[in-house]
């Protein structure tokens, strides 16, 4: 696959031109299970059929994220990934690639690799766009979101059942990628099922006829979570369900096995996610 | 210059809310009522009373001649340990809980290092028959073991933090998730001057009552209501942030904030978060942290519990960064030959994290003339099984 490169072009924007139903944005943890399953699993993701990667830059103390997400993230950790070799891994994959990618990560992870670098290197690479949890709204707004313009990066933020709908409101004026529903109160991978209290906030957000796309995430790991969720959102994200199938289902296999093993898995999952 | 807060929740640079959406509405609610609550009459009148008849204040500030002799100069010692519970922690835990109540919540959630906080909000939720969970890294639960009892027996529910490193760090993670899945009836009391805004100020305000003791303390004992020096222990910083608070903007005081040095600055194994943090936020605050160049949290170590914390509240960053305060660290070693000697020349066994203050004394340039305030900040019963092995 040959990749045309523009200035202006945003993968994550031409996506949601193409595609406003039924997307499926898938998370994992970069560097695990192994240090260099990152561009076997985005790759892979990719053949699927998979719309949008979201990738995880692990860290020490993920706070809003669950066991299963803050676990992977301590092993890739322990495999040696940082940023520099995260950045070269994606720039790798990103050769031939063209998946709409984007990072997900906590606030200081970017403060200490510098700020202005981190964005540049994100431009160099092709990465569309930005999750940063605790990064607030109001500093976005004022410190960096000319700095994400100027690098077509995307930003996305997240609302909750607790989110005002003025607030609601803010938040979606400031995510140029998409707006991230989480789904109930809880920390990813907590929740089983899809209560009717969420369907209630799921039609509550519905209807605010927000402009921008919307995902659902937290709690997403089956058909019949992700196709609820899309019949209210754009489309949903899977992080931890996913993570604890490779988990559960990779082994030491090395080099085209393992590569193999992993587009079985992901075929698995994606074909189980259709209705 | 001014040390307080500022209208954003920063101390200077540091400080602020850096914090998942998931706690916002929590986080904004308490940042839009806490003061005004806190400074009802009626709250005050509820809060001074619990202080003065259950928690046992005024605290006596107490002339101590030999360690005065020792140093030559004067030391008074400000004994929160005489506190009800052992430490100053309850001071913060019945201002807290009470505004908990105002603010209609029912489940209480806590971090502990040493288990003092844990069994402070154990003891408030039992006064006030609220039901209290407290998280605690699985390696403290075992080197604090009467205080996990404690909190037991006090009706708690201790649930051990099993990431990381298992210490105070992590269950502050754990409390900080408890709270993003049970955001409507559960209230979260932080332990010490950390934490997103307005955590370090409410904290503070709470912790403030013993340097407003010590203001008639010291005019009565000396005519002068100022020492020239106040020494007090910092992990996260509340018995610090509570000692210096209204000498904060009087610059006839130095302020000394004495840190962990575990097994030595350098060693790698230490807590000494002045010297080998750098700018960055844990916990939903900017702050100095021990991190990597990536921006990874790293594992403190000391062989106090309630020291063992790899960042340090924002306002004491402050401080420290423009040269008001003056941090000292402090090795193990040190800090319990400190606590042995001021058993055996004073009758008073101090708290390990206190005992680092002690053992600042010998490290700071002492005038004849000079009156140095220590925050005695908590007793060493907890300690024992520690000091029983040095014994040995």
């Amino acid at each position: 696959m040959k990749i045309t490169e523009s200035a202006t072009e945003n993968r994550l924007k031409t996506l949601f031109e193409r595609k406003q139903e039924n997307i499926l944005n898938i998370y994992f943890t970069a560097g695990h299970p192994q240090l260099e399953d990152t561009a076997k699993i985005i790759t892979a993701l990719e053949k699927s059929g998979v719309d949008l990667v979201e990738v995880g830059m692990p860290y020490s103390d993920p706070l809003a994220d669950g066991p299963t997400i803050q676990n992977s993230g301590a092993i890739a950790l322990k495999n040696g990934m940082t940023l520099d070799i995260l950045f070269q891994q994606l720039e790798t994959v990103r050769q031939t690639s063209n998946i709409p990618m984007i990072l997900m990560g906590y606030y200081n992870q970017v403060i200490q690799y510098g700020e202005i670098t981190f964005f540049d290197r994100c431009q160099q690479i092709g990465i569309d766009g930005l999750i940063l949890p605790d990064l607030p709204i109001e500093i976005y707004e004022r410190d960096y979101k000319h700095l994400f313009e100027a690098r077509n990066l995307r930003s996305t933020f997240l609302i909750t059942p607790q989110t005002s709908v003025e607030r609601i409101r803010r938040i979606n004026a400031l995510s140029s990628g998409f707006v991230y529903m989480v789904s109930s109160s809880s920390i990813t991978g907590a929740k089983k099922g899809i209560s009717e209290k969420q369907i209630a906030y799921f039609n509550k957000i519905k209807e605010l006829n927000l402009d921008k796309p919307r995902l659902i995430g937290f709690g997403i790991s089956d058909r019949e979570t992700f196709s609820t969720a899309c019949r209210f959102a754009n489309g949903a994200i899977i992080g931890s369900a996913f993570i604890r199938l490779l988990e559960n289902n990779l082994k030491d296999e090395v080099g085209e096995e393992r590569q193999l093993k992993i587009e079985k898995i992901i075929n698995d999952l994606v074909s189980n996610l259709k209705p | 210059m001014n040390y307080a807060i500022n209208e954003e929740g920063f101390y200077g640079e540091f400080g602020g809310a850096y914090i998942p959406e998931m706690l916002h509405s929590n986080i904004e609610r308490l940042r839009l009522n806490y003061l005004d609550i806190i400074n009802k009459p009626n709250f005050q009148k509820a809060f001074k009373s619990l202080l003065k008849d259950y928690v046992g204040r005024p605290t006596p500030l107490y002339l101590a001649k030999s360690l005065s002799e020792k140093y030559g100069c004067t030391i008074f010692l400000k004994r929160e340990d005489l506190n009800h519970t052992g430490a100053h922690k309850i001071n913060n835990t019945i201002g807290q809980i009470l505004l908990a109540k105002e603010l209609g919540k029912t489940r209480i959630i806590a971090e502990t290092g040493a288990g003092q906080h844990g069994v402070a909000t154990a003891t408030a939720c039992a006064l006030m028959g609220l039901e209290c969970i407290v998280y605690m890294g699985a390696i403290d639960i075992e080197r604090q073991a009467p205080n996990v009892s404690r909190m037991k027996m006090l009706g708690a529910k201790v649930v051990p933090a099993l990431s990381g490193s298992q210490t105070l760090k992590d269950a502050t993670n754990e409390a900080i998730r408890d709270w993003i899945n049970n955001p409507e009836d559960t209230f979260y009391i932080i332990g010490s001057v950390v934490g997103p805004h307005p955590y370090p100020d409410m904290v503070a305000r709470f912790q403030a009552i013993i340097s407003e003791e010590m203001l008639w303390q010291l005019e009565e004992a000396t005519g002068q209501n100022y020492p020239d020096k106040i020494v007090a222990c910092v992990g996260g910083g509340s018995n610090a942030a509570g000692a210096f608070y209204h000498y904060l903007n009087d610059e006839r005081v130095e302020l000394v904030a004495v840190e962990a040095a575990g097994h030595g600055i350098h060693s790698g194994e230490s807590a000494a978060t002045s010297v080998l943090g750098t700018k960055g936020i844990i916990h939903g605050s900017r702050t100095l942290l021990m991190q990597t160049k990536d921006g990874q949290i790293i594992e403190p170590y000391s062989i106090s519990a309630g020291l063992d914390y790899p960042g340090i509240g924002p306002l004491h960053a402050h401080l420290i960064d423009t040269g008001r305060a003056t941090a000292i660290a402090i090795t193990d070693e040190e800090a319990l030959d400190a606590a042995f000697m001021l058993a055996q020349i004073e009758g008073i066994i101090p708290a390990l994290e206190t005992a680092h203050a002690f053992a600042a004394l010998d490290k700071m340039k002492i005038e004849k003339s000079d009156c140095i305030v220590v925050n005695l900040s908590g007793r060493g019963d907890k300690d024992l099984g520690t000091y029983i092995k040095r014994m040995k």
